[in-house]
């Protein structure tokens, strides 16, 4: 082989290298595997603008098809209240399903703790929902894909897939899963996609009689939810945990749990 | 020649699985938009959570028929509150169901109106009563309109 041959030779066989690699690109462009999807939904709460009338919380579960009297819910509120040593109170009787009609904490076992409006420091309530995670970790532990995020940023359960082992519901940091007392599978909230897919707010926003919760279009540059993820001070759960969610809060506190 | 036996048998029980998994699996069941990790799916299920009945109509829907109510309803404090949250959800009415269920029970009424005095939330804005004072036992509809949000008549 002289020297010609050789440069010919070598220039012919990288070509061809990289043809094969063109073609895999062109077959199977990692931009469309990727997210193409016009819309991302998120969830903004504002917790300074709930007065815990649980309307959301009767909306979803029959909206959903969740048993009313049944101790599960997609969401549910709670109360925090800190006295003026700096203890915390939280509950959600009944998942605030019936709202907060009493003063009286309910601290579980049968006990209740009255405080009185003098030492009374701080109290809100905290909406609380399925933080469509960005990297969730109930879908990485199935084991048979019954649970899954679609374009759209939700994530969804297969009732017909699903085989009810459980790990999902162990997975969740948030503890937002449950298991359906009627389909004996996992369920949880999915920002009712059936509604935001055709245009409706989920059944909570609709029912929210003061704006504290409000669904958007992050992608979507006029949002008005977008914008206030953008531009002011907003926090999400448990941040620590890596799954980067997708519910934003107003006024999010540390005692929140 | 016998030796090779046990291979025919493992070569057997693959092609039984593979067949059975071509039969149990449908052909939409795979990798989808987000990769292996949390796209492995039946993409015919996001299809079927579309197609959920969609229960609370909203006021939109209320006011084709009943306008001069959400009339009422909208000039008043009250214009905030979504009529389904009291008439509960409007599902085909009037086709199904014919009437909706009224919940007149004070513990709706109770859900915004008894007093909280909670500093960070608006709670503490909203006009209250003690409901182990005031009037206990007896329906708030008995005095109050809620679609006018009135003082008792």
């Amino acid at each position: 082989m002289n020297r010609r041959d050789f440069i010919k030779l070598t220039i012919k066989g990288t070509a061809a290298v990289m043809l094969v690699n063109g073609l895999d690109i062109i077959f199977q462009p990692p931009d469309v595997h990727a997210r193409t999807s016009p819309r991302r939904f998120v969830f903004l709460v504002d917790i300074y603008k709930c007065i815990g009338c649980g309307f959301c919380v009767k909306a979803c579960k029959l909206e959903n098809e969740i048993p009313f009297d049944a101790g599960v819910s997609r969401t549910w509120v709670e109360r925090y209240v800190v006295n003026g040593e700096g203890e915390v109170f939280a509950d959600t009787p009944k998942e605030a399903r019936y709202g907060f009609t009493t003063g009286r904490i309910d601290l579980g076992r049968g006990k209740f703790k009255d405080i009185p409006q003098e030492k009374t420091k701080k109290a809100f309530f905290v909406p609380k929902l399925c933080n469509q995670c960005e990297k969730p970790s109930c879908v990485q532990v199935c084991p048979v894909g019954a649970t899954y995020q679609n374009a759209d940023g939700v994530v969804l359960i297969d009732r017909k897939w699903c085989i009810g082992c459980g790990y999902c519901i162990m997975a969740c940091p948030y503890g937002m899963r449950f298991f359906h007392p009627v389909h004996r599978v996992a369920d949880k909230c999915n920002f009712c996609y059936h509604r935001i897919n055709q245009g409706l707010r989920p059944a909570c926003v609709q029912a929210c009689p003061t704006g504290a919760r409000l669904i958007g279009n992050i992608k979507d540059p006029g949002d008005p939810v977008e914008k206030i993820i953008r531009t002011q001070q907003v926090a999400v759960h448990k941040p620590e945990y890596g799954t980067n969610p997708q519910v934003y809060y107003v006024g999010l506190g540390e005692e929140v749990r | 020649m016998h030796i090779l036996r046990p291979l025919f048998v493992v070569l057997a029980i693959a092609a039984i699985i593979l067949i059975a998994r071509s039969i149990w699996i449908p052909s939409d069941f795979g990798i989808h938009e987000r990769g292996y990790t949390y796209g492995w799916y039946r993409q015919s299920n996001i299809e079927e959570w579309k197609n959920f009945t969609v229960k609370y109509q909203g006021r939109e829907f209320c006011v084709t028929c009943h306008a001069e109510q959400v009339q009422k309803l909208t000039s008043s404090k009250h214009k905030n509150i979504e009529c389904e949250n009291c008439h509960g959800p409007a599902l085909s009415h009037p086709a199904d169901p014919l009437k909706l269920v009224l919940d007149r029970n004070r513990e709706l009424c109770l859900r915004c109106h008894t007093n909280l005095f909670y500093p960070n939330s608006q709670r503490s804005q909203i006009k209250g009563i003690n409901p182990d004072q005031h009037n206990p036992g007896l329906e708030c509809v008995l005095c109050h309109n809620p679609h006018e949000a009135s003082k008792p008549r």
